[in-house]
């Protein structure tokens, strides 16, 4: 049974189902080694459930979703820190990491990424860890095998250890590049460096020595910007990493990098690098995850919602005061939720109208709010 | 009662004008007091009659109704001088910033003046908000020098006057007949001639730089410069790409990429500071790295150069926009210097002035002298100010209403007179709209006075009067008002004035805002903080959230809550007490005017009685003993009685905290006796109740559609399924669970006469006799409704590796057949809160006046069933044999040693770390590990003694109460405590607790707890125990108020939401949120656990009906 017969018997009853729907009758079909007859009855018996199921007009969507996601808040951990997937990677959790969802913060705790690979990649262990290489933040200090600051003879020298080069899949070439760029006087003798700091002041001479040694020693050699630290985890046939720190942008212009499943869970990068619609499914994503790894249910829809309001301007913004809460229409709105003197003197010089089209606004005046039952009112016939 | 008449359409918010506050005024107010020693109020005072009265005995002397119909007139005070208003402060600040204090336009040329008037008016079409135009419009107007009016003109002009001046003096000098250096004058006089051309070029040459800005748009430049950047950014990496990879190491290739990021590198620094470092310095850098661009292009290989082919291209391109940048701004760089030549040279020139007049010696009569000097000081001064003039200085804010331009602070007077120049066509560019507002207005020079009813006093038990904060605060802005006008009039000197000046700032200032940053509070003579206007209206006491959005409310009562399974779960036991309190007004009928009757005879003490009786007029009687009989004869249909409340009356019930829909729910009222409020247990989850000294609110519908919509939407019932996740909400909790379990688990048989008495108390049908014992899985399937097929796994299943499915040895694969449970058993997965299988189908299959009444049923059931088997706990359940507490020292001893053996190996530096964690980060994660292995092991070993026999265990398994884990820690190892996710770290230097050494990391001096809690806590572990628990507690209360605000603001943001006609969401502003509502459509209350419908269910129960049908 293919996914046309199902569609052509749907459009045949008349109902108007939603493709995942579609999708699911299809593979239930398969599964089930439904006759033409059967799938009609099961078509027909959907339809009802259906439209049974449907919401109806009036609902008070927002505020149901809102008060699910809200609700179960309070049975979160407060936990900032715990291991996810990633033994080695901490991320952020629990009720500190939806807050941080629906404030849409420019910069969140813990960035973090997950980088997939390309089939022909994806099995490529030497493939992956030389890339692994490339993302993650290398320092001088990685590779050394020795590090001598001499006092006497007020000089450096390090010896940089092969065999790390070759396991990091570095280039020594390229590594001692940056070495004579980041410090004017060294002294490159194979694998033995000779430092010198530049010394302005007698009395200084020391410090200045120590530090050109931290200097040294911190000096990156390999890295895309912002991310520290890197993981390879192999998950299934695949090599995965994951990486502390987010740069999508970088990431995905490398080759063999997988554009379709590597993520950041930095809803703003996504927002730039993606798009919007995409930085709405990474609200979704991100704040379902988080309550999922609570053990928490929440039906996506509401999620969907709070990311739909989140997204529907173009940009990302948070809910509260500095986003939607404060760039509703209604005065009243704004006022009785935060910064109350502050919108009503500003209304008064605009000489704002408030056309009393929202909630509280009904509310603070006593009349009928437009929602629900309050939405709807009698209309009489005239007799002719 | 009677609908709404009219509606309110919109609210439109201004300002006043002193006009209209002194037109809507009644009176001026004057005198600081307030009584007279009689207690009367004095006229002109605060408590002028004419503003209107509170006692009900008095009339308005200026509406002439009662007090409490009277809502009060304002008055107004005459302020002695110009006071700025501290709200609007910060706008008077930005608006003085970006406005011309000479010609008062806004500092902006016309042409952006017409951008942004297009903006606006497009912004406030849309209904958006324009506080990000304003903000861009703020920053945009602080230019230098005014495009409106030309400052050098004015200067010129005064220049002239300068010169008329001196003349007269000259003239004035020789007619007085004092002897002058007449040299020295006609020197003056030709200083004066070349001020007159050097202002004349000065003037040019600002001429011309308008004349560039109008010609040249320098942003326009600079964006095209961006842009033309960003595409040289992201070409770089789709051009590099291509070559990217594995070709990495070719080096003429790796030359080029680097020299590139260099060049973008510098780019990127530079746009930081744009206007500051572009200039000819980075064109010269920028062409060194083009030409090197372009040498190591050269010899990168054909094939590679094609693909870099477009890039470069762009690389070129952004070096002649650059060049042609550059141009422009040398054109205004120019112009600029010259300008500063210019200005270099009248500064010069006056002076010349200055120094030659000081060189002015005159002889005569000293009378004449000091004349004469007089007046060429002046001049001097005139000179200087006039120069001053020129350099603008910067208008700051110092916090919360002084304006600061340069060292010297304005006035509000001429802060009042430069907001009055600037011209109403500029008002829209400030963020004010001419219609409504004029930006003087925002200094205020008449105060208004808000009425007595807004202030009342009150008289305390002595008879002493005590005013509200805001006479206090007003009374102090009069005194120091009449204060400043009386030393104004008597002439006193400037620097008295100024203070008292300053001082009335200070007490409008706090007469609006108390809290306002940089001013001491005015305080009470208590030393309490005044709440004065804005601490009215603000946060979570202020007017708006708790008088406005939320108000106090009559028919509502609140007790302390009990539970009683015996009552439905629609139901709620109210206590009589209660119960004559609150009415239910009832429409006198001929219906039911007997019953009206009764109500009315039993009086108000009795309960089914009733309250008061509403006559058709509206006059509300009370009934008493008394007047019952007189109430009797006149009552008729069209009077209403407020009857007690009664059994089946719809009620709201709510606890708090409100945080879903299903913390208020609509009950039906039963009346019974004492004074709790009696709900039954299957609601405690929905309302998340116990009862431990919890209070609920209840609150009784007057209104019959209120009545009506409460029953069909609110009700208990039709919230069993939660639209958090589309599963019950409402359900079975601890005994009912337990219960349910001991009536239906394997081997469980009673006798026919306990289960018709079973079934009796469960109200339930009887059933045929059988004539035999009942296993109680029969019992269980009375309940059930005789075509419900399901299968499903039971919370008791141990998860095995591989089902056994019927064969299961716990008896936790539930199957049921038309209605008959034929295997499994009973337990929180079938009717269980959050879990229940059966409790779900029924809902959703049978209606919720099905589940209602499964529901009663099952939980009576299996209260039933419970009492028939008894069931009790204690710490004996918890008991394990002495083999079994050995075996598990051993392995805690072990797991002790292994974590000495861990720390050893650290401290002898042979611990590997974990890959990105630092050794002791490593040796940390290894201990947690294993000291949680131990708890989990010995957890086992305790467990493997504990059998379904045990009532602990029960509870545990059904998922009635507890959960293993609390009984292991009961039995065997109470386990690691943590603090901040770790083990437990702090305390001493180095050390928890003193009795252990310096930086011992062992498994006791972390707080690992070994014992149990039946064997007991040592002094140590009970210590770290308290500390782990002492970390949970306030967690918690962090948790609350954090989670408690973000709802709060979800809410918010959310709650004008609507499912439209059509099917798409919507804000009230008719924005479409969704196309369709969670992209099918599907409510997710009415949804099978998100879904539209279990498939695979339809088409099994679809093929047994086809097999039953043939």
């Amino acid at each position: 049974m293919d996914i046309k017969k199902v569609e052509k018997a749907v459009k045949k009853k008349k109902a108007d189902f939603p493709e995942q729907l579609i999708q699911e009758i299809t593979e239930a079909a398969k599964r089930h080694e439904l006759k033409a007859g059967e799938l009609d009855e099961l078509v027909d018996t959907l339809k009802k459930a259906y439209e049974r199921a449907e919401v109806e007009s009036g609902e008070a969507v927002g505020t149901v979703a809102a008060q699910s996601v809200g609700e179960p808040g309070t049975q979160m951990t407060m936990r900032t820190f715990h291991y996810a997937g990633v033994a080695e990677l901490n991320v952020t959790l629990g009720l500190p990491r939806l807050i941080e969802i629906v404030d849409a913060r420019k910069k969140i705790s813990t960035p973090t990424m997950a980088i997939y690979f390309e089939e022909d990649y994806a099995e490529d262990e030497e493939y992956v860890r030389t890339l692994a290489n490339r993302i993650g933040k290398i320092t001088l200090n990685d590779i050394l095998m020795d590090f001598n600051v001499n006092y006497a003879s007020m000089t450096l020298s390090i010896e940089i250890d092969e065999e790390q080069i070759e396991e990091k899949r570095l280039d020594y070439d390229e590594i001692i590049k940056k070495i004579e760029k980041a410090f004017k006087k060294v002294e490159i003798n194979k694998n033995l460096l000779g430092f010198e700091p530049t010394i302005s002041e007698a009395k200084h001479a020391i410090r200045e020595l120590r530090l050109l040694a931290d200097k040294v020693r911190d000096l990156q050699i390999s890295g895309i910007k912002n991310i520290g630290k890197v993981v390879i985890r192999k998950e299934g046939q695949e090599w995965v990493i994951h990486t502390e720190g987010s740069n999508l942008g970088a990431i995905l212009k490398m080759e063999g990098v997988d554009k379709t499943r590597t993520t950041t869970n930095d809803i703003h990068e996504v927002e730039k690098i993606l798009g919007i619609e995409a930085a709405r499914n990474a609200i979704i994503r991100e704040a379902q995850a988080t309550m999922e790894e609570q053990g928490l249910t929440v039906d996506v829809r509401h999620i969907m919602l709070v990311a739909d309001m989140m997204t529907a301007d173009g940009t990302v913004k948070s809910i509260g005061r500095h986003g939607i809460s404060g760039e509703k229409a209604s005065v009243l709105a704004r006022a009785s939720f935060e910064e109350t003197g502050k919108h009503l003197l500003r209304a008064s010089i605009r000489g704002e109208v408030d056309h009393l089209t929202g909630i509280i606004e009904n509310i603070i005046i006593g009349q009928p709010i437009p929602l629900g039952t309050g939405s709807v009112g009698v209309i009489m016939k005239q007799r002719e | 009662m009677t609908g709404i008449i009219k509606k309110i359409a919109q609210i439109n918010f201004g300002l006043l004008s002193p006009e209209n506050i002194r037109k809507m005024s009644v009176t001026k107010i004057v005198t600081p007091d307030t009584y007279d020693e009689d207690g009367y109020p004095i006229e002109a005072g605060l408590m002028d009659p004419r503003l209107g009265v509170i006692d009900p005995g008095l009339r308005c002397r200026s509406c002439g109704s009662k007090g409490g119909d009277c809502q009060g007139h304002f008055g107004h005070i005459n302020l002695a001088r110009p006071v700025i208003h501290v709200g609007f402060a910060d706008t008077i600040h930005k608006i003085l910033r970006s406005t011309c204090r000479n010609c008062g336009r806004i500092l902006l040329t016309d042409r952006e003046i017409l951008d942004y008037k297009e903006k606006i008016d497009n912004f406030l079409r849309n209904e958006e908000n324009i506080t990000n135009v304003l903000k861009e419009i703020y920053n945009l107007a602080r230019k230098d020098d005014c495009p409106h009016c030309h400052q050098s003109e004015t200067v010129r002009d005064n220049s002239e006057k300068l010169m008329e001046k001196f003349e007269d003096l000259v003239k004035e000098i020789e007619g007085s007949g004092l002897k002058v250096d007449s040299k020295i004058v006609e020197q003056i006089e030709k200083s004066f001639e070349t001020l007159q051309t050097v202002l004349e070029e000065q003037l040019t040459s600002s001429l011309r730089i308008r004349e560039l800005e109008s010609q040249y748009d320098i942003s326009m430049d600079k964006t095209n410069l961006l842009q033309v950047l960003d595409t040289i950014k992201n070409k770089k990496d789709e051009g590099l790409s291509t070559i990217d990879g594995r070709n990495l190491k070719k080096k003429a290739m790796a030359n080029y990429v680097e020299i590139v990021d260099e060049l973008l590198k510098l780019l990127d620094s530079e746009i930081h500071d744009f206007q500051n470092k572009m200039d000819s310095q980075t064109l010269k850098t920028v062409e060194k790295f083009l030409e090197e661009i372009s040498t190591v292009f050269e010899k990168i290989d054909e094939k590679n150069q094609v693909k870099l082919g477009t890039f470069h291209k762009y690389l070129n391109e952004y070096e002649k926009t650059l060049k042609k940048f550059l141009e422009t701004l040398k054109k205004f760089e120019d112009a600029k210097i010259e300008l500063l030549v210019k200005a270099e040279a009248t500064r010069r020139t006056e002076d010349d002035i200055i120094r030659h007049i000081a060189e002015l010696e005159f002889e005569g009569s000293d009378e004449e002298v000091t004349h004469i000097k007089d007046l060429t000081e002046n001049l001097v001064k005139e000179i200087e100010k006039s120069r001053e003039k020129e350099i603008k200085e910067d208008i700051k804010i110092d916090k919360p209403v002084s304006l600061v331009e340069g060292n010297y602070k304005l006035t509000p007077s001429e802060v009042r007179d430069w907001l009055e120049k600037i011209p109403e066509d500029d008002y829209f560019l400030v963020g004010i709209n001419p219609e409504i507002a004029k930006p003087e207005w925002m200094v205020l020079t008449v105060l208004p006075v808000p009425p007595v009813t807004v202030r009342p006093s009150i008289t305390l038990e002595t008879g002493e009067r005590s005013e509200d904060d805001l006479t206090h605060k007003l009374v102090d802005i009069l005194r120091i008002n009449q204060r400043l006008k009386e030393n104004m009039e008597a002439g006193a000197p400037q620097l008295i004035v100024e203070d008292l000046w300053e001082l009335l700032q200070y007490h409008v200032t706090t007469y609006f805002d108390n809290e306002a940053s940089g001013v001491p509070p005015a305080r009470h003579r208590s030393g309490r903080p005044l709440k004065t206007l804005a601490q009215r209206l603000k946060g979570k006491e202020g007017r708006f959230r708790s008088n406005l959005s939320g108000k106090r409310v009559n028919f509502s009562a609140r007790t302390v809550i009990s539970p009683d399974p015996n009552i439905s779960i629609n139901e709620v036991g109210v206590p009589e007490m209660i119960a004559i309190e609150v009415t239910v007004p009832v429409y006198v009928t001929e219906w039911n005017i007997e019953q009206m009757k009764k109500h009315i005879e039993n009086g108000s003490k009795i309960h089914p009685g009733a309250n008061y009786v509403i006559r058709p007029d509206e006059r509300k009687i009370r009934v008493y003993d008394e007047t019952k009989e007189s109430i009797l004869e006149k009552l008729e249909p069209g009077y209403v009685v407020e009857r007690h409340l009664m059994d089946g009356d719809i009620v709201l019930f709510n606890r708090q905290p409100s945080l879903h829909r299903m913390s208020m729910m609509a009950h039906e009222v039963k009346v019974l006796p004492h004074k709790t409020f009696r709900l039954n247990l299957c609601v405690c989850p929905p309302y998340n109740a116990d009862f431990d000294g919890d209070e609920m609110n209840m609150h009784v519908f007057q209104t019959e559609e209120s009545r009506a919509e409460a029953k069909s939407l609110m009700r208990v019932q039709e919230h069993i399924l939660s639209p958090r996740f589309g599963g019950p909400i409402i359900g079975g909790i601890h005994d009912h669970i337990s219960g349910g379990y001991l009536l239906t688990r394997a081997g469980s048989v009673f006798k026919e006469e306990d289960v018709f008495q079973m079934v009796k108390k469960s109200q339930l049908p009887m059933p045929e006799p059988k004539n035999r014992d009942w296993t109680g899985k029969e019992i269980f399937s009375l309940l059930l409704p005789d075509d419900l097929n399901m299968v499903y796994k039971a919370e008791i299943c141990r998860k095995c590796d591989e089902c056994l499915r019927e064969e299961c040895k716990n008896d936790a694969y539930v199957v049921i057949e038309k209605g008959e449970l034929m295997m499994g058993a009973i337990d929180e997965k079938a009717f269980g809160a959050f879990s229940g299988k059966i409790l779900d189908s029924v809902v959703k299959e049978y209606g919720t006046d099905h589940a209602r009444q499964f529901l009663d049923s099952a939980t009576k059931l299996a209260i039933s069933g419970i009492m028939k088997r008894g069931f009790t706990t204690s710490t004996a359940d918890e008991e394990i044999p002495r083999e079994a507490k050995d075996r598990i020292e051993e392995l805690l001893n072990n797991a002790e040693k292994r974590v000495e053996q861990l720390i050893e190996a650290y401290h002898n530096e042979e611990l590997e770390a974990l890959p990105g964690r630092s050794l002791r980060e490593t040796l940390e994660m290894k201990i947690m590990q294993v000291l949680g292995e131990a708890r989990d092991k010995s957890g086992e070993i305790a467990e493997s003694y504990f059998g379904m026999d045990n009532h602990a265990v029960i509870m545990a398994l059904t998922g009635a109460r507890g959960s293993m884990l609390n009984l292991t820690q009961i039995a065997a190892c109470v386990g690691q405590q943590s603090v901040r996710g770790g083990r437990i770290e702090r305390g001493y230097r180095n050390r928890t607790l003193p009795h252990f050494q310096e930086g011992e990391l062992g498994a006791k001096a972390s707080g690992f707890v070994q014992s149990s809690y039946k064997s007991g806590l040592d002094p140590l572990e009970f210590f770290f125990h308290a500390m782990g628990g002492r970390e949970g507690l306030v967690d918690t209360a962090i948790r609350t108020a954090q989670s408690g605000y973000m709802q709060r603001r979800l809410v918010n943001a959310l709650q004008d939401l609507n499912v439209n006609e059509d099917g798409t969401v919507r804000d009230n502003r008719g924005v479409v949120i969704q196309t369709r509502y969670g992209e099918d459509g599907i409510d997710p209350a009415k949804s099978d656990f998100g879904k539209v419908a279990d498939i695979d269910r339809i088409i099994e129960e679809m093929r047994i009906k086809a097999k039953a049908d043939k």
